[in-house]
């Protein structure tokens, strides 16, 4: 292997070469990209179900796809299908399959109202309740609804239709669940398993139920009256994240693989880090600790110094923890000079796709690179005092960028960051 | 470039079932000359059979009474048995490894609020306006952490948490298969170099009605008694499910000579697939891994099985271990003591087999129509063929 296909540490060269991306935005690169330079945003009142009574009555739903039925898995598979195809055609990879295997960062899927509702209709057996819905399904086998809610459906469904090697992974690390899957792809191709990797992720999970649960834990904005100003990350204003549905794709080669079929080049996955966090469920470590291993761990793994960063795309949820956590973190690993840095938060006007966040952020920044176009934090009208970052506030901004860290954090203690560069170093 | 050539060993076991908890447990209990005759439930989710969670005293492995609170009984029995596998392996609360330690946790879903559930189902038989019902009722039945209780990967979190493990933690899900892409994906970074030491494992809560419902929509639960996995098969079949928690510290030989740790076994390698489950492909796919196991000259000297009882599944594995490696071969099909515990179930075939090969030994037939032990079994190959897709094979030797 020659020197111009390995990195700093000798490892192979991992560069994207088919992306496609679904949120409330629109359906494809190009739509999306377009909203997201222009400073829309995707967020509405709900539709899709009664909000009536709740404390939230907005969220980024995607409601353009046509699944096979309206829940979550339905919705998150025809939002995979989407961006996995857009992908692979992009990356030039046909019908005939794919090289390598498919990491998918799978949505929290299960039984829902509706279908309790639908199984009780089917049987008069035993008490209204799980008694009665055993007996309805005992008396009727109902193979579909079994196979929607399997958490490992969707990505036995991608992988045979879109023909990956082997059995794929479904994996969940909640909000960092997008970054993790395109993390297991570099450490498949760095482990020399693979020359490719397909990483996928995708939520649909906008329901009642998955709002409230929200709610319940006072994550979500109650800024209802104009949705598409209710998440404004870094203002002193915000007060929690929107819920959102989306979905990205993307895959990854070496670049001598890539050379070899003469795939064009999007850009180049440099680096990951990672830490996980004992000190709470749902809340980051007082000291930053894990946020700023992760950070360190990627830049380091990157090869990259804090000046070389030139954009940070953050994870940047609106929460009134996150954003300050995370301006805390990026200052003690890139000291004052991460005032220098724009960064912005592609949350402002898609919410938070939850598990495709991580692998959606990747795909816009790696159009931040392609396209020397920063796009901007928007609703930024009220900044935080606290947190005195160049958002790039509510206009895109033209500049060259060539390396990116992408963070994303996640209930259970999870934190993922990403770096990635425009051209080979 | 990755090297892949570090040997792997198993230095830690965490195990819980129906029988009680403890890996040394489980060898007295199924490693005698007779097997024991399973425990099994038939009330607790009538009208199925499981095979239920034993008594625990949560606090021995999770101190803190607000951790154990925070968890539904699935997250439990896998942050206990986690911490089990952790103290067998001496490494419970060395806070410098705990805190290097890699962390790949096989997950489903969370346990639901049964009686909120219920309650509002009742209440909806009389409503005709249902998602009102939802509406008014979830905003104050829900406890709010209940959620945390849910998420597939707050089983990783509450490890994390309670036994300070926080190299890197990832979930992975999707039934057996979940189990089988964590063990492969561990037994990769260990051999390859990615990482030194690593707990992966999972848990499974049978005793409910919310985790028997999905399986029982496809019709893949047995609804007799308590037959083993090859008397099942006359009766049509299916899963009898099992509690059980099951947890492995993996790790890679010089990292454990160099602290005196020593193995119950090797791993010696893992092999996937997934496909239709055409009896021909299947079949196929199934040579393909053990031909990667290099299984193909070298046969196991014993085979400990994930088989879950469901027909299809449960046939293409039998058939395949008979024409690949012959009649006389000695298969115990755990599902028949413990259960099926879905996540849970590839882990818990691994720790089985590697305890065996510790103890110099092998289980007696779990029933009528396993074929005695050999004399020496220093090769054990462990399968998991998914009750509906994904199969995985890992083969395990003597250290």
């Amino acid at each position: 292997m020659s020197d111009k296909y390995t990195d700093h540490k000798g490892r192979p060269i991992i560069v994207v070469t088919g992306m496609g991306a679904v949120t409330s935005l629109g359906q494809g690169i190009e739509d999306n990209w377009q909203a997201l330079t222009s400073g829309t945003s995707g967020i509405h009142k709900v539709k899709r179900f009664s909000t009536e009574g709740l404390s939230t009555h907005i969220a980024g739903t995607v409601d353009f796809m046509q699944p096979e039925e309206i829940s979550a898995p339905g919705i998150s598979y025809a939002m995979a299908d989407s961006t996995t195809e857009e992908a692979l055609t992009t990356a030039g990879y046909g019908r005939d399959g794919f090289p390598g295997p498919l990491y998918f960062a799978a949505p929290p899927v299960e039984l829902e109202w509706q279908h309790r509702f639908d199984l009780m209709a089917r049987s008069d057996t035993g008490e209204p309740g799980y008694e009665r819905l055993l007996a309805s399904a005992r008396e009727h086998k109902q193979e579909k609804m079994h196979d929607l809610i399997q958490l490992g459906t969707i990505a036995f469904q991608l992988a045979e239709k879109f023909g990956t090697k082997g059995l794929p992974i479904s994996l969940s690390t909640a909000c960092a669940s997008g970054a993790t899957a395109i993390q297991q792809g570099i450490e498949a191709i760095r482990r020399g398993d693979t020359d490719a990797a397909l990483c996928v992720a995708s939520d649909g999970s906008v329901t009642a139920e998955g709002l409230i649960r929200f709610s319940l834990l006072s994550a979500l904005t109650t800024q209802n009256d104009i949705p598409e100003k209710a998440s404004k990350p870094f203002s002193k204003d915000r007060d929690g994240f929107v819920m959102s549905e989306g979905s990205a794709a993307l895959v990854l080669e070496t670049l001598e693989h890539a050379t070899n079929r003469g795939a064009k080049v999007l850009g180049v996955v440099r680096g990951v880090g990672e830490k996980a966090d004992s000190f709470h469920r749902t809340r980051s470590s007082p000291d930053g600790f894990p946020v700023i291993t992760a950070i360190s761990a990627a830049l380091e793994d990157a090869g990259v110094t804090a000046e070389e960063v030139d954009y940070v795309n953050a994870h940047g949820t609106s929460t009134p923890e996150n954003d300050r956590m995370e301006y805390n973190s990026l200052h003690a690993v890139f000291g004052d000079h991460i005032h220098d840095i724009p960064i912005s938060s592609n949350k402002s006007m898609i919410g938070h796709t939850l598990t495709a966040g991580g692998a959606v952020e990747a795909v816009f920044s790696f159009l931040t690179m392609h396209n020397g176009v920063i796009p901007p934090t928007i609703n930024y009208d009220n900044p935080d005092p606290d947190i005195p970052l160049d958002v790039v506030p509510n206009k895109k901004r033209d500049a060259s960028v060539s390396t990116i860290l992408s963070n994303s954090f996640g209930f259970g203690g999870q934190n993922a960051c990403l770096v990635f560069g425009r051209e080979a170093a | 470039m990755a090297a892949n050539n570090h040997e792997v060993w198993i230095t830690g076991i965490g195990l819980v079932s129906c029988f009680g908890e403890g890996a040394e447990l489980h060898w007295n209990t199924l490693g005698g000359t007779k097997a024991p005759a399973p425990i099994i439930d038939t009330e607790v989710v009538a009208p199925y059979a499981v095979h239920p969670l034993p008594e625990m005293d949560w606090s021995v492995q999770i101190p803190r009474r607000g951790d154990q609170r925070q968890m539904e009984n699935w997250q439990r029995l896998g942050t206990y048995t986690a911490g089990l596998a952790l103290e067998d392996a001496g490494l419970k609360e060395n806070e410098e490894l705990c805190a290097s330690m890699d962390l790949v946790v096989a997950a489903g879903g969370g346990e639901r609020d049964i009686e909120t559930d219920n309650s509002i189902m009742q209440d909806a038989m009389s409503s005709n306006d249902r998602e009102k019902l939802i509406l008014d009722r979830l905003p104050s039945d829900l406890r709010p952490t209940l959620f945390l209780a849910q998420l597939s990967n707050l089983l990783a979190g509450n490890i994390s948490i309670v036994h300070k493990v926080t190299g890197s933690s990832r979930t992975y899900m999707g039934e057996e298969a979940a189990g089988v892409t964590a063990i492969e994906n561990a037994v990769s970074r260990i051999a390859s170099g990615q990482s030194t030491h690593l707990l992966v494992g999972g848990s499974y809560n049978a005793d409910r009605p919310d985790a028997l419902l999905p399986h029982e929509l496809g019709h893949f639960l047995y609804r007799g008694k308590g037959e083993g996995i090859h008397e099942r098969q006359a009766n049509g079949g299916g899963m009898r499910m099992g509690s059980v928690g099951a947890f492995l510290v993996l790790e890679e030989a010089e990292h454990a000579k160099k602290r005196g740790a020593k193995p119950y076994a090797k791993l010696s390698g893992v092999a996937s697939d997934l496909g239709s489950r055409d009896k021909d492909k299947s079949s196929s796919r199934l040579s393909g891994m053990a031909d990667k196991l290099d299984l193909t000259e070298n046969g196991p000297d014993a085979v400990v099985s994930g088989a879950t009882g469901v027909s299809d599944a449960t046939s293409i594995e039998f058939e395949f271990l008979k024409q690949q490696f012959g009649d006389g071969l000695a298969t115990r099909a755990y599902g028949t003591e413990i259960g099926q515990p879905l996540e849970a179930n590839f882990p818990a075939g691994v720790a089985l087999a590697a305890l065996a090969l510790k103890h110099d030994g092998f289980y007696p037939p779990f029933e009528d129509g396993e074929n005695p032990a050999p004399q020496s079994v220093s090769k054990i190959l462990v399968t998991a063929i998914g009750h509906f897709c994904g199969e995985g094979m890992a083969v395990i030797e003597k250290a």
